[in-house]
């Protein structure tokens, strides 16, 4: 059985090898988007005779060392988070082993962490949103994470619930619409956000979106695959020494 | 534990005790917290350190990541 800390550190360290791949997805999908919208702000800015404000992290820096350093310390937080999410599923989700328990892991954390939260309250580039309003919209974030994860824990608990009357297939699938009800009250109940100016382009605000979801997307799917891929390693060679020093007969 | 030893075989997973994994899950939300704040609202919605240093240095990761950026 592997260790908590053991889990931990791979958590971690895998997070932090997802990053790097996300970098990629970030720099040839998510930075051309980001300057397309950073340009359509200056020439805004220009065209209403404001001084240009002064550059405190050059636009290159921000695109190489500031998007890696941000990537991997997310990188390294999910993988955290993502570990222990692993260790309480490990064992937990019927018959399935090492491989499609981390996967099944990162697709909830993906959908709860990610998705759910970006379908009320989507990503914006440079250029849209209003100053004034960052603290609520922050705000408002944060909290559709939080709810998302309430739902989950709710879905999973009844779903658990469920299991021994309904079958273990069953009682997922009322688990998912439980938490479906729950994320579609929440966002009927929570407040919209419009705040996309007129004239920005639609086609730049798409792919902003389109990459972020990217960057997202691998970076969890990275996270599961290599955790899962790392474990099922560790307890195959565990397995193995257990029977070298115990043959079959004589455990 | 008496367990049939198969080798090379699926090895079933054994359930971890939650009372094992909750002390790392306290270590792992507070340090993952705090690494997400950075990342994700310091000098933004609020700040612990004046300026707008951390901000425009994770900027880009800030807004390709879904965070509210400004």
């Amino acid at each position: 059985m592997p260790t908590m800390r053991s889990l931990l550190v791979r958590g971690m360290l895998v997070g932090l090898v997802a990053a790097l791949l996300a970098y990629v997805v970030a720099w040839f999908a998510g930075e051309p988007q980001v300057a397309a919208a950073i340009s359509i702000e200056e020439a805004k800015a220009a065209a209403a005779g404001e001084a240009a404000e002064p550059e405190l992290v050059s636009r290159t820096v921000q695109e190489t060392a500031g998007l890696l350093t941000a990537l991997l310390v997310y990188g390294a937080a999910l993988g955290g988070f993502f570990s222990i999410a692993y260790a309480l599923a490990h064992g937990r989700l019927g018959a399935l082993g090492a491989r499609a328990t981390a996967l099944a892991v990162a697709a909830a954390g993906f959908v709860v962490v990610y998705v759910t939260p970006i379908l009320k309250y989507p990503p914006n580039p440079p250029a849209v949103g209003n100053p004034d309003t960052i603290g609520r919209r922050t705000t408002l974030y944060f909290a559709m994470i939080l709810i998302a994860l309430l739902a989950a824990a709710v879905a999973t608990y009844a779903g658990r619930a469920l299991s021994p009357r309904l079958g273990g297939w069953n009682a997922t699938l009322a688990g998912i619409v439980v938490y479906a009800v729950l994320v579609g009250v929440s966002y009927a109940l929570l407040p919209r956000i419009d705040e996309v100016p007129g004239d920005f382009p639609g086609d730049t605000l798409w792919w902003f979106r389109v990459s972020s979801f990217g960057v997202q997307f691998v970076l969890w799917a990275a996270i599961g695959l290599l955790f899962g891929g790392l474990t099922e390693r560790f307890l195959r060679q565990g397995a193995r020494a257990e029977a070298l020093l115990h043959p079959a007969g004589t455990a | 534990m008496a367990q049939p030893a198969i080798p090379a075989s699926r090895p079933l997973p054994v359930t971890i005790p939650v009372r094992e994994i909750l002390p790392w899950a306290v270590f792992a939300a507070v340090v993952g917290l705090i690494l997400i704040y950075f990342v994700g609202a310091e000098q933004g919605a609020t700040h612990l350190i004046s300026g707008h240093t951390v901000h425009e240095f994770v900027h880009d990761g800030r807004h390709l990541l879904g965070f509210p950026c400004h």
